[in-house]
């Protein structure tokens, strides 16, 4: 328990299933401790203020914006970036529809939007093409135009339906 | 850019995060989503706050319905409310809400609690319970007190909360057999702040207007309800046009923002039957 104000927390945690412990300062965000403190930089910092979604992480299984949460309030969660669900297999059909839909230009949105579509996905039925749409409306793409990312999600969710 | 914070501590219970806020003066500041205080602070809006944060308090999230009210922890997250089965049947307007703010992401972390603490005219929340007629329950150093929700608004920003004191829930009455809640409003983009926004409750009693993004609190438009009441929904647009002083700014002039909502006035009383 921290019963008193400090400025650098204690934090133990999970990130991509291994456990970490580090001493962090108040105000460090909890992108800036994952890609400049463990060096997992496929999430980015861009906009710093939860408008852009470039820096979208998995936190205790929900997708959240790793620049509006404080790293000391990680303390005890299970964080997931696009390196460890890289890494498990857990979206490989995600990231081959984005590849063979060419859902990517330059990359930059590409961690977050996976992360965000990833959350999509877990749900029951097939989103609808305007779902998909809405439910990405928090991440920015420049590249693309948008279409052939909703092509790629729109594709996983038929197929890991068997509707393909 | 990245944020100041001038300390950081978790409140293990209400009573230490209430010794927390007294220790820290006027730089406390209650953090539990962070999804405006975090970006304000990563903004350099807000400098050197004293953060006690409140998310780990067991007790003030979820959703319960005791003596014909329906009682929302502070706590409760966007996401959590708008699947709620209670809040579907009792407080569907604050359901039809969170589709509209922000986005997916955001409404995983922010809470309701911290919506209407911050009290940004231009979000629903605060439209949406004083549309409802809430009753915000506050628990302050010297016991906990209750604020009607027509007093709890006071400028941009500014609540009736002292300092020293958290938001730990609010209630609503259950909803009557008949009861009509409906929101519209008009945003550029999804998930942007609306440009103007309307929230109507139909009660036995008589009709509940409250307007959002028009002015520097969210607005009981009574001269549109008495007209409401009457029947006559164009002397209802007229008031409510006439009640309504919104400013001018980079995404619409004031007023088009009135006109906008007069429109949505027009097309929720379609929707829901024109009947008074």
């Amino acid at each position: 328990m921290t019963d008193v104000f400090r400025d650098k927390i204690d934090i133990a945690l999970s990130v991509n299933g291994e456990p970490v412990e580090a001493r962090v300062p108040a105000g460090r965000h909890l992108i800036d401790f994952l890609r400049l403190d463990l060096g997992l930089t496929g999430a980015h910092a861009s906009c710093e203020h939860g408008v852009c979604g470039a820096c979208t992480v998995r936190v205790d299984g929900d997708a959240v914006r790793g620049c509006l949460m404080l790293a000391a309030q990680a303390d005890g969660a299970e964080v997931w970036t696009i390196e460890g669900l890289s890494d498990s297999g857990a979206i490989r059909d995600l990231q081959d529809a984005f590849v063979a839909r060419n859902a990517l230009q330059c990359g930059f949105c590409t961690p977050g939007m996976l992360v965000a579509c990833a959350d999509l996905l877990t749900r029951d039925a097939v989103p609808a093409r305007d779902e998909i749409r809405e439910h990405l409306s928090g991440n920015y793409c420049r590249c693309t135009g948008y279409e052939a990312i909703v092509d790629a999600v729109e594709s996983v969710a038929k197929a890991r339906r068997g509707a393909a | 850019m990245k944020a100041s914070a001038g300390g950081y501590a978790r409140a293990s219970d209400l009573r230490h995060a209430l010794d927390l806020l007294g220790q820290a003066g006027d730089a406390g500041r209650v953090l539990v989503g962070g999804q405006s205080l975090i970006a304000a602070m990563n903004m350099r809006l807000s400098t050197g706050d004293m953060l006690v944060d409140i998310s780990r308090i067991s007790g003030l999230a979820g959703v319960t319905q005791q003596d014909g009210r329906l009682r929302i922890g502070a706590l409760t997250r966007h996401a959590d409310l708008g699947g709620d089965p209670l809040v579907g049947r009792h407080a569907p307007l604050l359901a039809q809400a969170v589709g509209h703010i922000a986005h997916a992401a955001i409404r995983n972390r922010g809470t309701i609690g911290g919506a209407l603490a911050h009290a940004d005219p231009a979000a629903e929340f605060p439209a949406c319970v004083l549309a409802l007629d809430a009753t915000m329950h506050l628990e302050g150093p010297d016991g906990a007190r209750d604020v009607a929700v027509g007093d709890f608004f006071i400028d941009v920003f500014e609540t009736a909360i002292a300092e020293g004191e958290i938001l730990t829930a609010i209630s609503l009455p259950v909803a009557e057999p008949a009861e009509v809640q409906i929101l519209k409003e008009v945003a550029r983009r999804s998930g942007d702040y609306a440009l103007a926004g309307l929230c109507l409750v139909r009660r036995a009693a008589g009709v509940r207007l409250s307007a959002l993004g028009v002015g520097s609190v969210p607005v009981l438009a009574q001269g549109a309800m008495a007209a409401l009441d009457a029947g006559d929904i164009d002397a209802a647009v007229t008031a409510l046009r006439a009640e309504l002083d919104p400013q001018s700014d980079t995404q619409a002039s004031g007023g088009y923002r009135k006109h906008i909502a007069g429109v949505l006035l027009r097309r929720i009383w379609d929707e829901i039957g024109g009947t008074a």
